[in-house]
């Protein structure tokens, strides 16, 4: 009878723990997806700036200014999170392309307001992907876990779902890496 | 490195401070006896204690009063003694650092710790704090000059893992113990040797058996004394060593790219300058080891036993081994746009 309730109560000891461990998992892909957010916005309020600023000097470049600006509009007023992203996607891509050929107009280099933009920009970038890959890890973490047994028991009937990655372009990847020295002179 | 791994990494840090702290009071306790003894204050009389211990009482009051003021303000000294300064965007290249700091807290899921100037052109950097809420990172204006965005994503990354891990809370306190242990143990043998031994005896039936007692144990504390801040060092050294090769694994964790730090140590690595501020009491928290003739690639044994970090040539081996093995893939999976 002892034996019995022991086992009972190491149950149900489990059960909490296993579900708050995946409710954990699941307030920290919000809260990671929360970090992405921040920096979409804060690439939004950027991008008008810094075409602004750099279009008197970039006659040549109308194509890749236009790319950035109407991928913007589009992820501005995206009906749906798929088309959200996709847009969001062209951005990055645009303005990958957008800071690779900056290198090729000098007279940007000498523009304090161009590199303060262009410094800014890119840090957005960076917290952008790296804010990516801390959610593409957790989600990792949860979904491995919703998948793997015990666990699975307690997410299929608590409702706990497999999140989606943040795949990135597939465009993304083919853009050669960029060293845009003009920032940080070696000294 | 996953979540998990941090998490694990956090919970032994958390368990070795409170270990630290505790055999840190015992041989302040330890000492403290040893000076009662010493001074006479207490005593074997007949096989009975006799008298109060109040240096022993004294000893274990001031170690736990020290443990808490430097857990609560240990980040503000060592900041003090550096004589740094907050890190503000006065420049383009501050900027960056401010920047490249925000993304590697983004990247290591943890609150930007406060940014800090050394004007020291040595480049060099440390990190410390009681956890990652109350931590800051420190750069020296070398680093700042020296370093290029990829670089400085590599040292940055190293320092944010040792926030994020909880070995910041460990250092600080070893650093605050090394300090403590020396001052003591130098308090204890000026007072032995110069007027401990003498006082007022005590004697009872068993007065030669008592004397030996309380030698024996004045000896033990001499010896003591003599040994605890050697052990002190040596184990500063060797929980930091460790450390080292663990936070340069997990910059690589949070940039994908091991030839960000690679390059950066590859840097320090050709730069010969001390720092002027490095102090025997910090030198462990910094990024490579800021004393003069401590960069040499010794391997000997007693060079690894005396230094609080690998030798430079290790470590740029191990991460030229990550760029070997997953560099390909890691770079291509890059997430920074280093410009």
């Amino acid at each position: 009878m002892m034996v019995i309730l022991l086992i009972l109560v190491a149950i149900v000891a489990w059960v909490v723990f296993a579900y708050n461990r995946l409710v954990s998992l699941r307030n920290q892909i919000d809260n990671a997806w929360r970090q992405i957010d921040v920096q979409l916005k804060r690439r939004h309020d950027l991008i008008p700036n810094l075409i602004e600023a750099v279009k008197g000097y970039m006659q040549f470049e109308r194509d890749t200014l236009t790319q950035v600006v109407e991928a913007r509009a589009k992820a501005v007023s995206a009906p749906d999170q798929a088309s959200r992203m996709a847009a969001e996607n062209q951005i990055t891509a645009g303005l990958s392309k957008l800071l690779a050929v900056m290198e090729n107009y000098p007279q940007l280099k000498a523009d304090e307001n161009v590199l303060k933009l262009q410094e800014e920009l890119t840090t957005t970038e960076n917290q952008l992907a790296f804010a990516r890959q801390s959610y593409n890890d957790v989600v990792l973490d949860l979904n491995t876990r919703i998948q793997s047994f015990p666990a699975n028991l307690i997410a299929t009937n608590f409702g706990f779902h497999a999140a989606d990655y943040f795949k990135g372009a597939p465009e993304e990847q083919a853009v050669p890496k960029v060293d845009l020295s003009m920032t940080t002179p070696r000294a | 490195m996953a979540a998990s791994n941090f998490r694990a990494l956090e919970a032994a840090n958390r368990r070795d401070t409170a270990l630290l702290v505790a055999a840190f009071v015992l041989l302040f306790g330890a000492l403290g006896l040893g000076l009662d003894f010493a001074a006479r204050d207490f005593s074997i009389v007949d096989g009975q204690l006799v008298g109060f211990p109040v240096l022993m009482i004294a000893a274990l009051v001031f170690a736990g009063v020290q443990s808490i003021v430097s857990y609560y303000s240990g980040a503000s000294l060592v900041l003090l003694s550096v004589h740094a300064r907050p890190l503000t965007a006065d420049s383009p290249k501050h900027e960056m650092v401010l920047d490249v700091i925000n993304e590697m807290a983004v990247a290591a899921r943890i609150p930007v710790p406060k940014p800090y100037l050394m004007d020291d052109p040595s480049p060099n950097a440390f990190a410390t704090g009681r956890d990652p809420t109350h931590s800051v990172i420190c750069v020296t204006q070398g680093l700042v000059d020296q370093m290029d965005r990829e670089e400085m994503q590599g040292v940055i990354g190293h320092e944010m893992s040792h926030v994020a891990d909880y070995d910041i809370r460990t250092m600080m306190m070893i650093a605050v113990m090394v300090g403590g242990i020396a001052m003591l143990s130098d308090f204890v043998y000026r007072w032995m040797f110069f007027g401990g031994f003498g006082g007022r005896g005590r004697s009872g039936s068993n007065g030669d058996r008592d004397n030996q007692a309380a030698m024996l144990i004045t000896l033990a504390v001499i010896i003591l004394a003599a040994v605890a801040p050697i052990f002190s060092q040596l184990l500063a050294m060797a929980v930091s060593r460790q450390r080292e090769y663990l936070a340069d694994a997990s910059s690589v964790e949070f940039t994908r790219n091991p030839r960000a730090l690679l390059r950066a140590l590859e840097h320090i690595a050709k730069i010969e300058s001390p720092l002027k501020q490095g102090t025997a009491g910090t030198a462990h928290l910094f990024m490579v080891n800021p004393r003069e003739g401590a960069r040499d690639d010794n391997e000997g044994f007693f060079a690894n036993l005396f230094s609080t970090h690998p030798p430079l040539g290790k470590r740029i081996a191990r991460l030229q081994a990550m760029l070997g093995n997953a560099g390909a893939r890691a770079i291509a999976g890059s997430a920074a746009l280093n410009t």
